[in-house]
Parts: C-alpha cells; sequence; structure tokens
C-alpha cells in the first residue's frame, strides 16, 4: 500500500527530462564488461553493460540548484515519508548551507534520501546506478579496471572504511580518481544505489528464502562469493542498513544514464 | 460529529480496561500487574553498576549509543575505535533474571558504518542483532525477557563482523539470578581484546586495522580494558586487605583465548564461563573468545597483583596487564615477604659471576680443619645437587661418593674428574654408571679443599688433599 502510495506521490516529480546529445558533461564512459558481485549471483560473473556515469558525486551547489527548481524537495516541505528528519540537516535554511556554504560548494551533498537522489537524477534526465554497475566501477584502481586482486587496493579502502568522518568533507575534485575518470568512487562518501537493499533478495525466492537479509554475525558470510573482500562487505553492510527515507551524514550519490543507441552503434 | 468522536474515546478506554482485567484473571501468578519501569545504569570499565538489591522483575530501559572515536591504544599510538557507549570495552549492563530488557541502540549521526548488537544473553534469533541493525543517525528498539542468569558477551555482528569485533565492539551484560549475588567488598569489570594494526605493537601514529593479521589471528596488542596501560599505575583497581573482590572477566576476542590468571592470588570461586556452575581454588581459568568468567577472591595480603593472560607473550610484549593494588597491614603468617637473599649456587655454576662487581678474595685453608669447612661449603654449592648431601648420590644417575670404590682406589683420578669432568662408563660399588661429570671450574685451592672435605666424609678413607698433589693430578689426569 505505501509503495503503491510512494509510486502515485513520486509520479511527476519532475517535469523537465532534458534529452542529451553525446557524452554530457562531467561524466564519463564506463565500458560494459562481467565480475562476480559479493552477493546475488551464486559466485557466477555477471554481465554489466555500458553505461556513462558522474565523474563526481553530487554537490551542495548542484543540489542547492536543483531544490531552487523544484520547492518541494526543501527540507521545509520534503514529506517525511520521503526523507526522514535528517534530511539536509548540514544546511542552515532551505536553500543556504549557511555559514559554511563557500567551504562545502564543492563537497558532496549528503543527508539525502534515496528518494531525494532519484528524483535529482531523473530531473537531470538521468538515474541512479544499480549495485552492479557501482560496484563494477568501484573496482577500479588508478591503473587498473579491476584492482580486485590488489592486496594495496583493499588496505586503502579499508583504511577509509574504518576512519571517523571528516569535520568538513573535501570538494569531489580533490579525491581519488579512478581509471575511468570517476573521483570519490572510495574515499570520500557512500553513495545510493536504485537497488540498494536488494542485496539478498534478487535471483530465485526460493533458494534465498532461508538466508538472511542483514548480513550480521557468521550469517553475512554465507552465500557471499568472496569472503575476504571486506571492503565490498562494508558497502553491501551499510546499503541494507539504509530505508529509502533515511538520511545519513556520509550518504551521498551521483547518477548514471544509459548510452545513447547510436553511440554503442558506432563502435 | 463531535459526539461520535467522544463516544469513540470513551468506548476505547472502557475496552483497554476490560482487557486488562481479563489477562489478569488468565495469569493468576502475576502478582504485580505493572512492572515498574527502571533506566538502567550503565558503567565505563572498570566499574561495574550497583548490585541489585529488588526482589522483583522490572522494565528495564537501556540506551546504548555506538560512536566511532580515536583513541589511544598505547603511548603515542591511536587507534579508530567503534564503539557501544564511547569507549572499549562497552558499557556494563546489570539486569535481573526474569527482567523484561527494552533495548535501544543509537548508532550516532558521525558513525561512518551501520552498526548492531547481539547480546548473548537474548533467547531468541541474532541475538537481537537482526531487530537491532542500525545505520547512522537512527535508532532501533527490540524487548527481550533475561530468562537464564548468568555474565554475557554482546558484541556487533555487523558484517564483516570480525572487522566490528576488532575494533571494540564488544562489552558485558550480567544477569543476576532470582536469589542474587553474595555480597562482596569489591566489584569490577575486565574485559580482554586483542587489536590487529598495520605496524607493529609500538608503531606511532594513528594505526589502521590490518585485515590480513586478523585473518592470520596474528594480533599486534592483547589488552585489557581496550588500551595498554588502561589498567594500571594511576588507573590500577584497588581494593583493601580482607576485602572480597569479585572481577566480571569477558573476552572480545575477536580471535584468542584468554587464560586469565592474577599473579599472587588464588580465586576462591570461579563461575567457569560465566554461568552458574561454581568451581573452587583455581589458579588460571579460561575465558573463551565471546565467552566470560566470574571470579572471586579475598586479598589478605597488601601488594600489588598483577592480572595477566597467562600465554604470558601477550602480557609481556603485547599489553595484556592490569593491576590490583591492595594496601594495608601486612599478614606474615600468609605472606613473609622476603626474609633472606643470598647468592645462589646451583650445580656447575662456580662459573658465575657477579657483574662489575669486586671478585672477593678466596678464603685461604692454612690446615685441614679450615679445609673441610671451607670444603663443605663447596661442596654443597657444586656438588650436592647431584651427589646428595650424604654423598649417596641415586643409584643409576649419580655415583656415590660415600664409601666409594672408585675414590678410594685413586684420589688424582678423582681430582682429574673434578678439574676437567668425565664422560663415559664407570663402576662405583658394584653398579655401572654412563652419564656425563660437567668440568667444575674450581680453583686449584678449592679443589683441595672439597677432595679433602670428601675423603674425610661418610666412612671415605681420610687425609689432606693439598695445593700440590692437585696440580699434579690435574696434569696426569688430563685428557
Amino acid at each position: 500500500m505505501r509503495r503503491l502510495l510512494t509510486i502515485l506521490l513520486m509520479l511527476g516529480a519532475c517535469s523537465i527530462a532534458q534529452a542529451q546529445k553525446g557524452t554530457p558533461a562531467n561524466m564519463v564512459h564506463v565500458k560494459g564488461g562481467t565480475f562476480v558481485p559479493l552477493y546475488g549471483s551464486n559466485n557466477q560473473a555477471i554481465a554489466v553493460q555500458e553505461f556513462i556515469m558522474d565523474k563526481y558525486p553530487v554537490t551542495n551547489a548542484q543540489y542547492k540548484a536543483f531544490v531552487a527548481e523544484y520547492p518541494k524537495w526543501k527540507k521545509s516541505e520534503v514529506k517525511q515519508l520521503f526523507a526522514d528528519a535528517g534530511y539536509l540537516k548540514h544546511w542552515a535554511s532551505d536553500l543556504s548551507v549557511g555559514s559554511n556554504a563557500e567551504k562545502l560548494k564543492d563537497s558532496p551533498v549528503i543527508n539525502v534520501s534515496w528518494f531525494a537522489a532519484k528524483a535529482y537524477c531523473e530531473c537531470q534526465g538521468k538515474r541512479l546506478p544499480t549495485v552492479n554497475e557501482w560496484e563494477f566501477a568501484a573496482l577500479a584502481s588508478e591503473t587498473k579496471k579491476d584492482a580486485s586482486s590488489e592486496p594495496s587496493f583493499y588496505q586503502r579502502s579499508l583504511d577509509w572504511y574504518s576512519q571517523p568522518n571528516p569535520k568538513y568533507l573535501p570538494p569531489v575534485q580533490e579525491s581519488f580518481k579512478n581509471y575511468y575518470g570517476l573521483y570519490g568512487m572510495i574515499g570520500l562518501v557512500w553513495e545510493w544505489t536504485s537497488d540498494f537493499n536488494s542485496a539478498l533478495i534478487i535471483g530465485e525466492s526460493r533458494q534465498n528464502a532461508s538466508l538472511d537479509r542483514q548480513l550480521f554475525c557468521g550469517a553475512g558470510s554465507t552465500g557471499a562469493s568472496d569472503v575476504k573482500n571486506y571492503v565490498a562487505f562494508m558497502r553491501y553492510a551499510f546499503r541494507s542498513s539504509l530505508k529509502a527515507n533515511y538520511t545519513v551524514a556520509n550518504l551521498g550519490f551521483r547518477c548514471v544514464q544509459d548510452v545513447p543507441a547510436k553511440i554503442t552503434a558506432k563502435k | 460529529m463531535v459526539g461520535i468522536f467522544c463516544l469513540g474515546i470513551a468506548s476505547s478506554c472502557g475496552t483497554k480496561t476490560t482487557n486488562a482485567e481479563i489477562l489478569n484473571s488468565l495469569n493468576e501468578t502475576a502478582a504485580p500487574t505493572e512492572m515498574p519501569v527502571i533506566e538502567a545504569e550503565l558503567t565505563d570499565a572498570p566499574l561495574v553498576p550497583a548490585p541489585i538489591t529488588r526482589k522483583h522483575p522490572a522494565k528495564v530501559v537501556v540506551r546504548l549509543e555506538v560512536t566511532e572515536v580515536v583513541k589511544k591504544l598505547a603511548d603515542g599510538v591511536d587507534y579508530t575505535f567503534w564503539t557501544f557507549g564511547g569507549s572499549v570495552p562497552g558499557k556494563f549492563i546489570r539486569v535481573r533474571q526474569n527482567d523484561e530488557v527494552e533495548f535501544h541502540l543509537m548508532n550516532h549521526p558521525d558513525s561512518k558504518n551501520p552498526h548492531n548488537i547481539d547480546l548473548h544473553a537474548v533467547t531468541g534469533p541474532g541475538g537481537g542483532a537482526a531487530a537491532t541493525f542500525t545505520a547512522p543517525g537512527q535508532e532501533t528498539v527490540f524487548n527481550f525477557k533475561a530468562i537464564n542468569p548468568g555474565l554475557y558477551v554482546y558484541h556487533c555482528a555487523t558484517a564483516p563482523v570480525g572487522m566490528h569485533i576488532a575494533n571494540g565492539m564488544y562489552g558485558l551484560i550480567m544477569v543476576e539470578p532470582e536469589e542474587g549475588m553474595e555480597p562482596v567488598d569489591k566489584e569490577y569489570y575486565v574485559m580482554q581484546g586483542d587489536f590487529y594494526t598495520k605496524g607493529a605493537f609500538g608503531a606511532p601514529g594513528l594505526q589502521p586495522f590490518d585485515m590480513e593479521k586478523a585473518l592470520d589471528e596474528r594480533p599486534s596488542y592483547v589488552v585489557f580494558n581496550g588500551s595498554v596501560g588502561a589498567m594500571t599505575g594511576d588507573n590500577a583497581i584497588t581494593a583493601k586487605v580482607g576485602d572480597k573482590v569479585r572481577l566480571f572477566v569477558g573476552n572480545g576476542g575477536p580471535n584468542l583465548v584468554s587464560s586469565f590468571h592474577v599473579i599472587g592470588e588464588i580465586f576462591d570461586k570461579v563461575h567457569p564461563e560465566g554461568g552458574s556452575n561454581v568451581n573452587t581454588n583455581v589458579q588460571t581459568t579460561l575465558v573463551p573468545a565471546g565467552g566470560s568468567a566470574i571470579t572471586e577472591f579475598k586479598v589478605d595480603v597488601p601488594g600489588n597483583y598483577v592480572l595477566v593472560d597467562h600465554s604470558i607473550f601477550r602480557t609481556f610484549n603485547k599489553g595484556a596487564l592490569g593491576m590490583l593494588k591492595v594496601e594495608g597491614p601486612d599478614n606474615l603468617a600468609i605472606f613473609s615477604g622476603q626474609t633472606e637473599q643470598k647468592i645462589y649456587l646451583p650445580e656447575g655454576s662456580a662459573i658465575q659471576e657477579m657483574p662489575k662487581s669486586e671478585t672477593p678474595k678466596a678464603a685461604f685453608a692454612s690446615n685441614k680443619d679450615m679445609r673441610m669447612e671451607l670444603g663443605k661449603t663447596l661442596y654443597a654449592q657444586n656438588c650436592q645437587a647431584c651427589h646428595q648431601a650424604e654423598g649417596q648420590g641415586i643409584t643409576g644417575a649419580f655415583p656415590p661418593l660415600a664409601k666409594s670404590d672408585y675414590l678410594n682406589a685413586d684420589v688424582d683420578r678423582s681430582i682429574g674428574v673434578v678439574a676437567h669432568g668425565l664422560e663415559g662408563q664407570i663402576k662405583v660399588n658394584g653398579e655401572v654408571y654412563n652419564s656425563t661429570m660437567p668440568k667444575i671450574k674450581l680453583t686449584d685451592e678449592e679443589i683441595a679443599n672439597v677432595m679433602t672435605y670428601v675423603l674425610n666424609s661418610w666412612g671415605n678413607k681420610g687425609g689432606e688433599v693439598n695445593l700440590d698433589q692437585v696440580k699434579k693430578a690435574k696434569a696426569k689426569y688430563k685428557h
């Protein structure tokens, strides 16, 4: 019932979906391929189609422009169903970050719900990435598309995941840039995905019926493809703890687009 | 419209009362219909909440906040701890058997990770882990009834669970039995944990978690109460002579099992694994990872008592060391302290030298009696351990010197044995010995003295060995 209501309310959330031609600004191509996700594929490699991804997580300044255009996403007007009480709590007011505005304008926007992130992307003519798209793109180090077998790459990620949040998040341009030219896939903020809470319920439901969806204790290693991939465990665990109206102080997002048919055809 | 609204309220209130009455009539044993609601007192180690004095169950509200904080792991070494309540180990929770616990888990908005709690005191799936899976900035609540008494570990169980525990997410919850716990004078909370840092023990700075070391179970640190030195010096726990001390001991792991021991004390009572059985007169008790023990002992003698994991390299090299300072009057009947101090020279140890000290001048014997006297001491120091106080030896191992045919047949040969050692088969008083006598590093004068003593004791042939004879014998029997 709630889901239906949600869908109904979401309809018409975004009036303008701008059609884009060529590779949009500040986005990069992530060439498709295969990988073995931590959960959900019974250890089988799955295919990820080519997609175009935002270079950077969405910033406070970009999100402010969005809120100005779509007032229903203002702090004061957002429906509780779509965002909890912490929505944009680091902003002083509806359209201002406040005294730290200059410092934070290029920092990733945080404290946004899944609904808000989804609406933002749709209003840019984009969408949220799937878990598999996001994980696939995050496998890359500076120089390699797939650095998943490099211990130093893991350790760097672990180092970040085990540090407390900095008081002020750095500008997105200053963060780690990977092989695809994507910034901050590791070491900046967690990011929303379209199917964030489906880690263990995709696939055949009869098979998954006895698995625990919340990844606690030893159960977390059941059905995982690589029990040593702590970095991925932490991301899946984080996503599993979320609900769509939650807002978290280190959870942001970026958007993706499908590759237009004609561009694919040329290649 | 207004009328209907009011009527609605009135009738719903009426229904509520009726329901309560029905429940009461169904449940005859429940004397107090409303359990008192109590906010749980939570404490940081080494303190524990006051013992429970009430004689009835209650509804106990526990509010535990998860924070991720940078704190000291050792002097000059910081670590990002994930905590239940701001420090490691987590807050101590104390409830009574059959209490109904309303558990609130708050995950601080600044946390980077989701967390949950699995309390081993909970009967139910996940011990509450699924029910408390909490994103940063959220709060979850669940209820459980503390059916089983005992001392239980709680810990975070979010994937990757080992890392959450390795970062310090554990603590203890005591469920007191209905009959309560025997009163004692002091109660303390001690919890062991192993830590895995990228740098070795003592490497300075903010140290990140090292996954490989954790997987290999090679901790850089093993500590009590969250850091090296958390229970020593000014942080030592204290008691007075005559106090009964109770330690609530837990082990968060994640990997190691603790051999918990208090140096200089014997546990009068131990509840092994935190259960209801009582063991008495225990020296060292095993505390499993994810397990506990309650130890009790009376302190009779003042001084410092050191808490250790008797897997002792962990204590000596990795930090598993705490201290209990006991003050009060001495009890010399139980413990005298040091009453004597002297040089100990076991067999063959005449080669020992006191470092940086003047060698005392060797006593010089001017007659046979003096040789006997000095020789007796030398014998006690160098020979007695094997050849025994009355020279009787040990059959099959150490040949006798008393009434020894081997000795009396050729004194010079025996001088050579003392001076140069002997290896191989000999026959003494009809018994075959095949062993090794080490070379005893004595001066010629000392050899003369000890040989004179031996020859004039235990039925041997007598006589005096002088310096000249020693010199000649040594040369003759050199091998």
